[in-house]
């Protein structure tokens, strides 16, 4: 299992990377997608939807199963990754290069670890 | 419980993700994951362990009657070295499993069931056995190995002579591979050319790791149980617990090859005239719109429930998800546009012809 170690993780598997203290990029872990296996669909939110904390923005499918993918902040979406919509593949092979949803406005920020405590975390789960 | 099959030490070493399925710690996928292991059996080879099927023995004077009488096949013609798919009824026309019965003599059969259903068809059986015949549960004598795809027959023929490898879809005949006893038979669960290869335990380590060797050149790899999956949904092969279950008739699931009406009485005959004309049908679903359809989503025509899927996924050979379902009869012509609920969304599809995936006979 890959960690960044310049991004936050949620308990629930996503990652943020925050442009400035009012953006960020939303995505999926490695250990995440791993679990999922080979990625088919995601559901996207709009722009414009607001998002709030460990609430689900959309749902990722594999061949095998479906999962939500919650959101680390309440914000705005400003911007959804069309190219990861189009090919979901490419968060098995890149996952912190693969950003879903930019979200703008960021009010508040959940409970996230940094990338020694998500390990650690993950390790416990499995 | 968590029952080990006699490959457990192989999936480790290919570093299989394990899952339990009926029982059974079998892996999900391998390392290079659904969809590679979906295409390798579409395009070259693949090898699954499929140690979990039950291994059933019908055997002595009176076998061929009882299973005429418990089968909804007719098995009065079969030959030995034959295999025939069947499925087996309840009182009421529904479907208890459905099996492939291999003959290797007038008095000694094989019955191979669903994991899943292992208890309940061994007492179905057993409760209605009659005259001379035993039922014997061989399940674990067997561990059962399934080599799948067109470069099937060219691995086989890497560690045996031609003559050991059955050369008709659905027979076999026991032979040696890799100098290992085995039954060998031509059959599969994927819509491929393929084999299932039937193994003492203590053999099947040997076995696999001498078909994998053997593979390498054709691009053998180990599939899991979630390709195994996918392979059968484009071949519109029904899965017991989704397509089949104890209220479903094997008219309804369009297994009428696997029910012969016309033969003398057996379990289920006459309910299941009586259930002729049923107003649902299996169909199978392109879905058109955004979205996978799993199990159990309703089905809409202008806001009217007309069915449910039964199973769906993404299919790997197509790119794009299909799902089977029941639908009632009168919306069930080809073309007809459908909308599934998905988790609270709307996701449209169409009734396609089933198999999705038909193999080109070469």
């Amino acid at each position: 299992m890959k960690v960044d170690k310049d991004i936050k993780y949620s308990k629930t598997h996503e990652w943020v990377k925050f442009l400035d203290d009012t953006t960020a990029l939303i995505g999926l872990t490695d250990y995440a997608q791993e679990q999922l296996g080979d990625l088919v669909f995601i559901n996207m939110p709009a722009e414009g939807d607001e998002v709030s904390c460990d609430t689900p923005f959309g749902d990722i499918e594999s061949v095998k199963a479906v999962s939500d993918i919650n959101s680390p902040v309440d914000g705005i979406v400003a911007e959804v990754n069309e190219e990861i919509a189009e090919n979901p593949e490419n968060i098995n092979s890149d996952p912190y290069g693969s950003w879903i949803i930019k979200v703008s406005n960021i009010t508040e920020i959940c409970d996230l670890m940094d990338a020694d405590s998500y390990e650690r975390f993950c390790q416990e789960e499995a | 419980m968590q029952l080990k099959t006699p490959l457990y030490e192989c999936h480790k070493r290919h570093k299989g993700k394990m899952v339990e399925f009926a029982g059974y710690l079998l892996p999900v996928q391998y390392e290079q994951g659904v969809i590679k292991e979906h295409l390798a059996v579409r395009e070259k080879c693949g090898l699954f362990d499929v140690s979990h099927m039950t291994e059933l023995f019908l055997e002595g004077e009176d076998a061929l009657k009882n299973i005429q009488k418990i089968f909804a096949n007719d098995f009065a013609e079969t030959k030995i070295g034959q295999v025939k798919y069947t499925t087996m009824l309840n009182e009421d026309g529904g479907i208890v499993d459905d099996m492939v019965i291999y003959k290797f003599s007038d008095t000694k059969y094989m019955v191979v069931g669903n994991a899943a259903n292992h208890e309940k068809d061994y007492n179905w059986i057993k409760s209605h056995l009659f005259g001379n015949c035993t039922l014997t549960d061989r399940t674990n004598d067997y561990a059962q190995l399934a080599l799948q795809g067109p470069a099937s027959t060219e691995i086989l023929k890497k560690l045996t002579e031609e003559s050991n490898i059955p050369a008709k879809y659905y027979t076999f005949l026991e032979g040696k591979i890799a100098g290992l006893d085995c039954i060998i038979s031509q059959t599969g669960y994927t819509g491929e050319l393929g084999y299932e290869l039937y193994t003492a335990p203590h053999n099947a380590v040997k076995l696999w790791d001498e078909l994998i060797q053997a593979g390498k050149d054709f691009g053998l790899i180990p599939c899991g149980l979630g390709a195994r999956d996918t392979l059968r949904l484009e071949a519109a092969m029904p899965l017991y617990g989704h397509e089949m279950t104890d209220d479903i008739t094997p008219l309804e699931a369009k297994l009428n090859f696997s029910v012969k009406l016309n033969k003398e009485d057996f379990i289920g005959k006459t309910a299941l005239e009586k259930r002729m004309d049923s107003s649902r049908v299996l169909a199978g679903f392109k879905i058109t719109g955004k979205g996978i359809v799993r199990e159990q989503n309703d089905m809409f025509i202008d806001g009217k429930k007309v069915g449910f899927s039964t199973s769906g996924t993404h299919a790997p050979y197509f790119g794009y998800p299909i799902a089977l379902g029941y639908i009632d009869k009168q919306y069930s012509a080809i073309g007809t546009k459908v909308i599934f609920k998905v988790r609270g969304r709307e996701v449209e599809a169409e009734v396609t012809a089933t198999p999705f995936y038909k193999r080109s006979k070469k």
